[in-house]
């Protein structure tokens, strides 16, 4: 039957978030079931400590406070408009409402049966998400004792339907795998494999995994004359196999065959190598799954001769970037993706580089990534952050080891611009001799950063302290690394003025929410995404990674770390973590759509669902930012 | 004519009906359901012109409940070209029409007692019972309110005639599916709302002065 009046709320629902993920029919049957309501100004909608309404509500003309009473004084906590959510408590748990709601001016509100969303929740992780992400922003003070660890307490089930999304992108695999007794001959175990049309054979002991053969070893083994066909395949087998447990996805595949440089994943019943074999992955299962694998570039990387091969290979990692961000693959992966390629291209550079110059490396060194890079969350193509170390060697050779390196890094770095990473304008690259140096000199350098704090140290220290390996000796790295830790142990205050400069950059928002933009200059209008909202996230976890001796560069491995080290300030953490991922998944997606770097972003083109979306991210920097306050006595820091 | 079947069969819902009405009814705005509701009809002439469409929706404790909303379109004999371009509704329309009593019958059935009300009630209730009478059934025993009587008493005013389009307005509701009957149906209740809660909160107003009228003017 026809119904008119539905139809125009189905259509005023459609176009915000959460109603714009649900589908059509769904959201038709939530529309024939809204209840409309209408306040004028100054009228409650619900009070603090109410019962829960059988109803959230989304305002669909005017405006609404919600507040909160703390010891009898009235708390201002935020201001909603047309298309804002809120009243959400009661669909996540059965309590009271913790803060209060009246109309802001006259206000017509939908109130939507919370008893139709329960299986909507259940059936859409994106909805799930986006309510999860819109009550965790706007309904709680972090820091209040009551709520502490409360938060989703009642939400096993939207945290499983979390955990099923990789699952949804779950990669396929054989689940018959060929295998074959360690006392079975190579000669066998090949007919074995002719048979049944494979390239690999798996060994196994009481169904246990212990080795894998392919078409390669026999090929680099038995070809060549090492092994004879009639030697057991104990002999000639690959052992451990690298293993993974049964509810692998694509992402988590490609990384793990990237780290361990296999074509091969036997999937195990727990994961390890110590259950029974439950199935073969091989790359070939992947590249059927995905046109543009990773792996493929990887192998193509190490076939490149020139910076210009690289270049290519870079571009079609972008493509695989927007692909995985419209797949809605998690950022997390996409970011450990995309760093495993860029490695790959800046040691595939360092290569092509020491047989340009044509003579072995005089010393050992370690080439370090900075920055985002070495942070791994580097998805578009951005400045080059890099410095190189070398070991301590005698005075006498001191000079003629620089030059080389020096030498080595103006190519290396000239490569990576050729590739598309443009020079960092602060220079601040291994090819500038101050940042090419030996262990002894990075030692003494960072020492006098963190005990002469002065504002242009500790904006080197912001950018040197995310070091990480790249290519080389690891030792030379894990020492600069203790030192860090070491010296900072020594002279706590250096984090109170490291935090200081980190609340530097305010939480974006004005008074009723607005964004704060930037008011001169040739980004007039535009919101610095990277100053405003993602550098502080980072700089929070930086400092409070640096002050728990925690050896982790990426945000959000960070504030992951953090959330296990601090129990009490979970909820905080995990809301940074949210937050940083929306924000680096916003900040890629406008990069890739403008082709930049995704810097700034015009407030005027967004959509509302982006603007929510990003809106929802503030609070969790502002939380972090007073705890860092509080914790590292900032205020007693005289301005710098 | 009616068959003697057809008529019994009137009766039974109607019977149903007037069972409601001897309930006692609420007193207060929080407990009664009102329904808000529209036609869209051929003409103004109540003996000649014939209703195209019903719309309602219903309101109870200050919430307009879109669960609890009708709407029907009527198969006619009676057509005219002249009005088509205010209502839309064509004579073979792509729209399920229902034979006007069967219309009648759902509609009886979903208002049950609750007060009606509609912008300029007097004409829609009038062409309603010009409808049941063609069935041989009584006029309908429902209170009813007018929002135009009702916004004339929040502004004072006395002789000028307010559509819906100049109220809506002012009122600031937007104009979605004018002149359909849910449309309309929808904007009056939007319309009652904010009318009822500036009254109450201007005049203190009791329940009881909804259904007042002030003065007689001419409804049409």
């Amino acid at each position: 039957m026809k119904n008119t009046i539905s139809e125009r709320i189905f259509d005023f629902l459609k176009n915000y978030p959460p109603f714009n993920l649900i589908s059509n029919e769904t959201l038709l049957e939530i529309s024939q079931n809204v209840e409309i309501q209408y306040f004028e100004k100054d009228q409650i909608i619900f009070s603090q400590n109410d019962n829960p309404h059988e109803h959230f509500y989304i305002i669909y003309q005017g405006s609404v406070r919600l507040y909160r009473f703390v010891e009898n004084e009235k708390l201002m906590l935020d201001i909603c408009d047309e298309g804002d959510l809120f009243g959400l408590r009661p669909l996540i748990m059965k309590e009271s409402y913790v803060m209060g709601a009246s109309a802001n001016e006259e206000t017509i509100v939908y109130g939507i049966p919370i008893a139709l969303f329960h299986d909507i929740i259940l059936n859409y992780p994106k909805v799930s998400q986006f309510l999860i992400a819109s009550f965790a922003t706007n309904t709680r003070e972090p820091f209040s004792e009551k709520h502490k660890g409360k938060l989703f307490a009642n939400v096993s089930a939207i945290q499983k339907i979390e955990h099923g999304f990789s699952e949804i992108q779950s990669a396929n695999y054989n689940k018959n795998p060929i295998s074959c007794s360690p006392d079975t001959t190579v000669q066998t175990a090949c007919i074995i494999m002719t048979k049944n049309i494979i390239n690999s054979i798996i060994i196994t002991e009481n169904d246990i995994p212990i080795g894998i053969i392919t078409d390669k070893d026999i090929k680099t083994k038995i070809g060549t004359g090492l092994y004879k066909i009639t030697h057991k395949v104990s002999e000639i087998m690959t052992s451990p196999v690298v293993t993974f447990h049964q509810n692998i996805s694509v992402a988590e595949a490609q990384i793990k065959l990237l780290k361990h440089k296999v074509s091969h994943l036997c999937i195990t019943k727990d994961g390890t190598n110590k259950t029974e074999l439950v199935g073969i992955l091989t790359q070939q299962d992947l590249i059927l799954t995905q046109g543009n694998s990773p792996s493929l570039l990887i192998k193509e990387i190490k076939n490149a001769k020139d910076a210009e091969t690289l270049k290519h290979i870079r571009t079609k990692a972008s493509e695989l970037t927007k692909g995985y961000l419209e797949q809605e693959i998690p950022i997390y992966f996409v970011t450990k993706v995309i760093s495993e390629i860029n490695t790959a291209i800046t040691k595939k550079a360092i290569r092509l580089s020491v047989s340009e110059i044509g003579k072995e490396p005089p010393a050992k060194f370690s080439w370090l990534a900075l920055g985002s890079q070495g942070r791994k969350e580097q998805l578009l193509m951005t400045d080059q952050d890099n410095a190189l170390v070398f070991e301590n060697v005698a005075p006498a050779e001191y000079n003629q080891v620089k030059n080389y390196f020096l030498q080595l890094s103006e190519k290396v770095t000239e490569k990576l611009h050729i590739v598309g990473f443009d020079y960092c304008p602060a220079n601040i690259m291994a090819s500038n001799p101050k940042w090419c140096i030996s262990l002894e000199e990075w030692e003494q350098q960072f020492e006098e950063w963190i005990t002469d704090p002065i504002p242009e140290k500790i904006l080197l220290s912001i950018i040197f302290f995310d070091f990480e390996l790249v290519y080389g000796d690891e030792s030379l790295y894990n020492k600069m690394a203790k030192s860090v830790f070491k010296t900072i142990d020594k002279n706590q205050i250096f984090l109170s003025f490291l935090g200081k400069v980190t609340l530097d950059n305010p939480p974006p928002l004005g008074f009723f929410k607005q964004f704060l933009v930037e008011d001169n200059g040739e980004n007039k209008d535009s919101f610095d995404i990277k100053s405003r909202a993602i550098r502080p996230l980072v700089d929070g976890a930086r400092i409070l990674s640096l002050h728990h001796n925690i050896r982790v560069n990426n945000t959000i491995a960070r504030y992951e770390k953090l959330m296990e080290i601090e129990p009490q300030n979970r909820d905080l953490f995990e809301s940074c973590a949210n937050a940083f991922k929306i924000l680096l998944q916003f900040r890629t997606s406008q990069g890739l759509a403008n082709n930049d770097n995704g810097k700034f972003v015009d407030i005027n083109n967004l959509n509302k669902a982006d603007r929510l979306k990003l809106k929802s991210c503030f609070k969790p920097i502002k939380n972090v930012q007073e705890a860092i306050k509080l914790r590292f006595k900032t205020s007693q820091i005289p301005q710098i | 004519m009616f068959s003697w079947f057809k008529y019994k069969n009137y009766q039974i819902f109607w019977k149903e009906y007037s069972k409601k009405f001897k309930q006692k009814q609420p007193k207060s705005f929080e407990n009664t359901r009102f329904v808000i509701f529209d036609t869209e009809t051929t003409g103004l002439d109540i003996y000649n012109d014939r209703i195209l469409s019903i719309g309602a929706i219903g309101i109870f404790n200050h919430n307009i409940d879109v669960a609890d909303s009708y709407e029907v379109y009527l198969k006619q004999e009676a057509f005219k070209a002249e009005t088509v371009e205010i209502h839309g509704i064509l004579k073979e329309g792509k729209l399920t029409k229902l034979p006007e009593a069967q219309a009648m019958e759902q509609f009886v059935n979903y208002i049950g007692n609750a007060v009606l009300v509609a912008h300029h009630t007097a004409f829609d209730i009038e062409m309603i019972n010009a409808a049941l009478k063609r069935m041989d059934l009584p006029k309908l025993r429902n209170k009813t309110i007018d929002t135009g009587i009702l916004y004339k008493k929040l502004e004072g005013k006395k002789d000028s005639h307010f559509n819906l389009d100049v109220l809506s307005s002012e009122f600031n509701i937007p104009k979605h599916d004018r002149h359909t009957a849910a449309g309309d149906a929808f904007i009056t209740a939007l319309l009652f709302l904010k009318i009822v809660s500036k009254l109450k909160k201007e005049r203190n107003l009791h329940y009881s002065d909804l259904f007042r009228v002030s003065g007689k003017e001419g409804l049409m």
